[in-house]
């Protein structure tokens, strides 16, 4: 790796480097050593970890799993759906319906999420979901997650539209296009391959943000997770062992995004700019 | 309206919290980011290495999940972090879940301050290395005060989103406005919808401000290139 913030180390630097290295992985080792006693005398016993691998443990992990996925699932297409629909009210010409969609947009984008799926779940909203037979903790979850992330998206979507040079448009426009032509034929199939990183990066957010669940008792990952580690008495195992999981599948989904932002970065046949924007994968939301 | 006046103490009391939380973790995530960021632009690979995995793991880990590894497990290895210095009073609990959501945002803190880096146009960090600079010297007294000017936005989206993130807190059992609003709900059926709003609006104000204070600070601070 060349970085122009320091000369590549020569001969005597790399050895210093080395013997640096050696020191302090020794007195890692060492301090690692006195917590890895202290957790094998407690926490990862061969009894616990015997506890921990049972099968009955895998079923329910699967269970959680599914339940996450499920939720993470449907959670993006309907806010994929919602961010289109409000990206195209903020784009539209009428000042009103931009106004509403502004106001919309910007409410949910600053509420807490855990909030959103809090009021839901007391609310009103959950006995009518329930009624047409979709469970009220899922799909409290799902509308809570629909309405920050599509929020979220609607902006990612705009400024993906306003990233494809006006030329375009105006090319588009002076052939004798509508504005919904020019939408959806010029602007959407060139923003889309510059807003693809950015809205993968979003459904990782969601696959995340499915832990929330957690706390309205959705059986999910999280809350499998914790009543196994609740029942052989070892909470902190339990937990390593299922961030293991979501890092697993969130960090492939990140190597995606790069593959693709790399990918479209390199075809670079559309003139557009990348969309980065205040998506949650890059502030943590 | 009069429902929310007359349990204003409570909800005060409970942003109080969100407020300590934000401020808490939000030092812990600019000490901690900043650190990180140098380990990652160092010249000594391994260091490299630890920053690039502590960000991987941490920016692909459920924020509940890591709360609760502070909160319920670290006190099964017997880790117990209370504070009671002066005006410093923290619950363990409160504890775990600052720390918790300030190492979180570091590995958010880190890659936006990295990138900020990257963008110091490289004449800079050239000049400053041929007049005989270390690379210590050259991040601290050139690259870093620049990268810092021009990620004034994304540092604002950051904090903005752990102001929201602190309501997490609830679930590591932080009695933050979050939980003040849920204990709300449960009592009050008939409030509900009064109480959502009354927290949004306080949850906005937070929000406002740390946007209104970034708007001000980057129109200070910008440099234009």
């Amino acid at each position: 790796m060349s970085s122009v913030l320091f000369d590549v180390p020569g001969p005597r630097a790399r050895t210093r480097q080395r013997i640096g290295t050696v020191l302090v992985a020794a007195l890692l080792v060492g301090i690692g050593y006195v917590v890895v006693r202290r957790l094998t005398e407690e926490q990862f016993t061969v009894e616990n970890l015997d506890e921990l691998f049972q099968p009955g443990n895998f079923e329910a992990i699967g269970e959680g799993l599914l339940g996450t996925v499920q939720a993470a699932a449907i959670a993006i297409v309907t806010s994929v759906l919602f961010g289109l629909v409000f990206a195209a009210m903020r784009l539209a010409d009428n000042r009103l319906v931009g106004a509403v969609a502004w106001t919309v947009v910007e409410f949910f984008r600053a509420v807490p999420l855990l909030m959103l799926i809090l009021i839901i779940f007391y609310s009103p909203v959950k006995d009518v979901m329930e009624d047409v037979g979709v469970p009220g903790d899922l799909g409290s979850l799902v509308l809570g997650l629909t309405l920050y992330n599509g929020a979220v998206l609607a902006e990612v979507f705009r400024a993906g539209v306003n990233a494809v040079p006006t030329g375009q448009a105006e090319a588009a426009y002076a052939v004798g296009m509508r504005k919904g032509q020019v939408l959806r034929l010029i602007q959407v199939p060139q923003a889309v391959r510059i807003m693809l990183p950015a809205i993968i990066s979003q459904c990782v957010v969601i696959l995340k943000d499915t832990s929330l669940g957690y706390v309205i008792i959705y059986d999910e990952l999280l809350s499998q997770a914790n009543n196994i580690g609740d029942f052989i008495g070892a909470n902190l195992l339990t937990y390593v062992c299922i961030a293991l999981i979501y890092v697993s599948i969130n960090y492939s989904l990140s190597r995606v995004a790069t593959w693709l932002e790399a990918r479209t970065t390199r075809a670079a046949r559309s003139s557009a700019q990348r969309v980065e924007g205040a998506t949650g994968a890059l502030t943590g939301g | 309206m009069g429902f929310l006046l007359d349990n204003l103490d409570v909800i005060v009391e409970g942003f109080a919290v969100t407020l300590q939380l934000l401020a808490t973790a939000g030092i812990i995530a600019a000490v901690a980011g900043t650190l990180l960021a140098c380990v990652r632009v160092s010249p000594v690979p391994p260091l490299r290495g630890v920053g690039t995995a502590y960000v991987n793991v941490f920016r692909n880990t459920p924020l509940l999940l890591v709360l609760l590894i502070m909160a319920f497990g670290l006190p099964e290895v017997g880790v117990s972090l209370q504070i009671d210095v002066g005006p410093l009073q923290y619950s363990n609990f409160e504890t775990y879940a600052s720390l918790g959501l300030g190492l979180y945002t570091a590995a958010f803190v880190c890659e936006a301050l990295r990138s900020g880096i990257n963008s110091v146009s490289s004449g800079q960090a050239e000049a400053a290395r041929a007049v005989g600079m270390s690379f210590g010297q050259t991040l601290r007294l050139v690259v870093l005060p620049q990268a810092a000017r021009s990620v004034v936005a994304p540092m604002a989206s950051i904090y903005i989103a752990l102001a929201k993130n602190t309501s997490v807190a609830l679930g590591a059992g932080v009695a933050e406005a979050t939980y003040e609003m849920r204990k709300l709900l449960n009592d009050n059926a008939t409030e509900r919808l009064v109480i959502f709003i009354g927290f949004a609006i306080g949850y906005i104000a937070i929000v406002a401000v740390i946007s209104l204070v970034a708007n001000v600070l980057e129109r200070r601070l910008v440099v234009l290139r």
